[in-house]
């Protein structure tokens, strides 16, 4: 078996807005993919439902064969898209956090990281920058050795040299057997690090592709082929 | 330093023709093993699914080889490297040509403006 994540039939709705509308997904380990769309698509929503927080109103998702609950919130590393630590923390103290709720975080790995990004362990979070935090936050959910890790826009607030490093980050702290799944819309920004790709729009899947496959076929990259599917 | 991709071709055949002008260069030689997919992934920034692709590009190109316990080498056949090289140098001179010609300038001051510049 060698899928990691499979959504049958996802819906999901906010009063009168369908958000997630019959999404069927399969996705195998050891991919790193893209979940591209405008805003208001539903990535921020599926991603949600992935990682439990929110619940479907029908459909189901499984993860590595189990339902979504407490068992996958074991293995299933989250970023969410934006700041949800305490500002009167610590950095230090977040990692103590990690460490004492997740059985797979590994605090040395998330140190060293930190030292590369020049970053101050004692330094309270109010006083780290915007795109600090971000890369604070990014270092803690890629410090587990998680099964699936469902990052919600983890380049929107960094500068283009710090993308580079978190790209980076990504690309070398994944396991092979293990899933990323990025949500963005800087897509040129992405492309390369991406096996798959996925476009969501008003809550459904229009495409799935590898991206060398597109480029083969098309002779375009994901982001042309982007601006060519959600042109206004 | 990450790699430069264009946005039409695969980035797989992007990474093995840079990877080839590293051989055909010299910059890697003869035998020599190279970089773990994993390694030149980060270096490249680039998947490590797609970097192994790559890899396998370049084995079918006749380029480098899988020696197990090993990792990748260089291919130790120098005609591999040679022919691929010629048909390079090849290739880029008739790019050259192709398009100094529609400037209608004469053989002798092509080769003057070459050799100024070499």
């Amino acid at each position: 078996m060698n899928e990691l994540l499979i959504c049958k039939d996802l819906t999901k709705n906010y009063s009168y807005v369908r958000a997630l509308n019959q999404v069927n997904l399969c996705l195998e380990k050891g991919k790193i993919i893209g979940l591209l769309g405008p805003n208001g698509s539903g990535k921020t929503t599926l991603i949600k439902t992935i990682a439990g927080l929110l619940k479907a109103d029908f459909g189901e998702v499984l993860i590595d064969g189990e339902k979504v609950g407490e068992k996958t919130k074991a293995f299933v590393s989250y970023l969410p898209e934006r700041n949800y630590l305490d500002d009167t923390m610590k950095v230090y103290e977040t990692l103590d956090l990690f460490n004492d709720f997740y059985i797979d975080f590994d605090r040395n790995t998330a140190e060293k990281m930190l030292e590369n990004l020049d970053i101050d362990i004692n330094r309270k979070f109010k006083n780290l920058s915007k795109g600090m935090k971000e890369k604070v936050q990014l270092v803690l959910v890629m410090s587990r050795k998680a099964r699936l890790y469902l990052l919600d826009e983890p380049i929107g607030g960094v500068d283009p040299a710090t993308r580079d490093y978190i790209l980076n980050t990504i690309v070398s702290n994944y396991a092979p057997d293990s899933t990323v799944i990025i949500s963005t819309h800087l897509i040129a920004d992405v492309e390369k690090v991406l096996d798959e790709f996925i476009f969501i729009k008003n809550g459904e899947i229009v495409m799935q592709s590898s991206v060398d496959n597109l480029r083969e076929e098309k002779g375009m990259s994901v982001d042309e082929y982007f601006r060519e599917v959600f042109k206004c | 330093m990450s790699w430069k991709f264009n946005n039409s071709k695969p980035i797989y055949i992007q990474i093995a023709d840079k990877i080839e002008m590293m051989i055909l260069s010299g910059e890697y030689k003869s035998g020599e093993s190279l970089p773990s997919v994993r390694d030149f992934a980060v270096q490249a920034s680039v998947n490590p699914n797609t970097m192994q692709r790559a890899m396998q590009e370049l084995e079918t190109r006749g380029l480098i080889f899988v020696q197990r316990a090993v990792g990748r080498l260089v291919t130790e056949d120098n005609s591999v490297i040679e022919n691929r090289l010629n048909q390079k140098v090849k290739n880029i001179t008739l790019n050259y040509l192709n398009e100094i010609k529609t400037l209608n300038i004469k053989k002798e001051d092509a080769f003057k403006i070459l050799k100024e510049n070499w």
